[in-house]
């Protein structure tokens, strides 16, 4: 097994644990913290695979944005004795189906799928080519759902502001 | 083996040829990571005891006292008296807690500080790890520490941990865009984010001076909004000692609260270098253009001199701060950063962009 692969099983070992206990743990914030370990190992893998940019992205919009505004969330409206309800026993029976037959039928169509290396020269993950992408308009340029993309978050920000104004009556 | 105080690199190479020709490669990389964590752990403690007696030492020059001077000669070896007093005091258990996230939470906060320190250049060759996106990996690693603020102050159950950790996210939070955003000023007159890269484009001249105006306000908006992102005063409030006793931590104590101490130190420190290499050259020696002889004077100083010595004027400055200025109220930190530095900070970018565009820097 060479250093990679073991990283590999480490990184896989703690998302698959760390998922099953962000979903079945009761107590609310421990789960968003477990949640906060997936992420970080999420973001461990792309560095495994020398994706310097998309592991910090990562870092920082799920692992420093997302999961501190769900703590934050928490922090506002949840006790420290507080725990979640037991769901009732046929709602678990059926959850638990239910992720038993996706997860199988994912695994099913992975490792029925013929996976062939791509012989495409690699246009590197660096941070300039990814700039350059994004706002060249020819061919593999991304300027129109940059733009789209761009006008989707400021209309999201205009729309949160509108409810989160005071109103005067 | 070639060992210089001027270029760590041959020497650094000359060890990892020296394992990886006796030892098979995993093990050779182990040894080195081991290495590598074993000095990052004996550097923490120097700096963080001697960060320690230097704020109490400038502390107390602020407000014309004496400060430490009973142990050692000018009280060099009060810090350590201290960390042994902490190292010995109970590890008291809260009832009613979340012991799990309770215990947890130092350790986060004090990785992501380990995290950052590792792509700080210390020297030429003296760097862990050189990403090409450096500056982007340090924002990110160090964004992680808030979470164990958050945390600490839930998981202790008391209402003024929870105060002080939401003061210390909605803090933290919104300083983050600032540090960001000057950061990305300089991003935009060096032209990458690699470390190295950035303080080999300041052999000729620092960006701050290289930059013009733009630098020197981004300069400036970076040490307010670091100050505010590592909880110092002014902006302190999460700690806010009259009001919330301690803040986030008030309910830890010995070893775990010597980690939220030595965290926030080395973030400090951590902040401060970063504003030494993006800004001030990190390690590379002052120079004039044409003045040879004087530049040749300067490079006889080792380039771990220079970056240490800027990067304590900076802790300097940020001491300054923290004793001159009377610590900000809630809505005054938010006004702060989202009427005032965020747009200076947005204009500042635009302006740098056009400056680079012209080719007026040099």
């Amino acid at each position: 097994m060479t250093t990679n692969q073991f990283m590999f099983f480490l990184f896989a070992t703690i998302i698959v644990v760390f998922s099953v206990l962000t979903v079945t743990s009761r107590r609310i914030l421990r789960a968003a913290t477990f949640l906060l370990f997936v992420l970080v190992s999420t973001a461990g893998l792309y560095f495994m695979l020398k994706f310097n940019f998309l592991a910090a992205i990562q870092l920082t919009l799920y692992a420093g944005g997302i999961v501190v505004l769900i703590i934050f969330s928490i922090l506002l409206t949840s006790q420290i004795a507080e725990k979640l309800e037991q769901p009732a026993l046929t709602k678990k029976i059926f959850a638990g189906l239910a992720a038993v037959i996706g997860a199988s039928l994912c695994i099913y169509t992975i490792l029925l799928y013929n996976f062939i290396p791509s012989n495409l020269p690699s246009i590197g993950t660096n941070v300039d080519t990814i700039g350059q992408a994004l706002i060249s308009t020819g061919k593999y340029g991304y300027a129109l759902p940059f733009e789209v993309i761009s006008i989707l978050l400021l209309s999201a920000m205009i729309g949160s502001i509108i409810v989160a104004k005071k109103r005067k009556d | 083996m070639a060992f210089s105080i001027y270029d760590f690199t041959s020497f650094n190479q000359a060890i990892d040829h020296a394992l990886y020709a006796s030892l098979p490669p995993v093990l050779a990389v182990i040894v080195e990571m081991t290495i590598i964590g074993l000095v990052f752990l004996v550097f923490y403690a120097v700096v963080g005891l001697f960060l320690v007696y230097a704020e109490r030492k400038v502390c107390a020059f602020m407000q014309n006292r004496v400060g430490p001077n009973r142990v050692g000669p000018y009280g060099i070896f009060q810090t350590i008296a201290d960390f042994i007093k902490l190292l010995m005091k109970e590890l008291i258990s809260i009832k009613n807690s979340d012991k799990l996230l309770f215990n947890l939470a130092p350790f986060i906060v004090i990785i992501a500080s380990f995290m950052a320190i590792a792509a700080i250049p210390f020297g030429k060759g003296l760097q862990a790890i050189d990403f090409d996106i450096g500056i982007l990996y340090v924002i990110a690693v160090s964004s992680l520490g808030v979470v164990g603020i958050l945390l600490a102050g839930w998981s202790s159950n008391n209402k003024y941990s929870l105060i002080g950790a939401m003061r210390s996210g909605a803090q933290i939070i919104s300083y983050e865009l600032s540090v960001g955003l000057s950061l990305l000023t300089i991003i935009v007159l060096a032209g990458t984010m690699q470390f190295s890269q950035i303080v080999e484009g300041q052999a000729n001249g620092w960006f701050i001076f290289k930059g013009h105006i733009p630098a020197f306000i981004a300069f400036i908006l970076f040490l307010i909004a670091s100050t505010a992102e590592t909880n110092r005063g002014p902006f302190d409030l999460a700690e806010a000692e009259s009001e919330l006793t301690a803040g986030f931590h008030t309910e830890y104590s010995g070893i775990k609260f010597a980690f939220f101490f030595l965290a926030e130190y080395m973030n400090m420190f951590i902040v401060a270098s970063i504003a030494a290499t993006v800004f001030l050259g990190g390690w590379m020696p002052f120079h004039f253009s044409g003045w040879a002889g004087f530049n040749h004077v300067m490079d006889y100083i080792p380039p771990f001199v220079w970056y240490l010595g800027k990067t304590a004027f900076v802790i300097f400055l940020m001491m300054w701060f923290k004793w001159t200025f009377p610590r900000l109220r809630i809505d005054q930190l938010l006004n702060l950063e989202w009427k005032y530095l965020l747009p200076i900070n947005l204009v500042n970018i635009l302006v740098m962009a056009f400056i680079v565009l012209m080719g007026w820097h040099f």
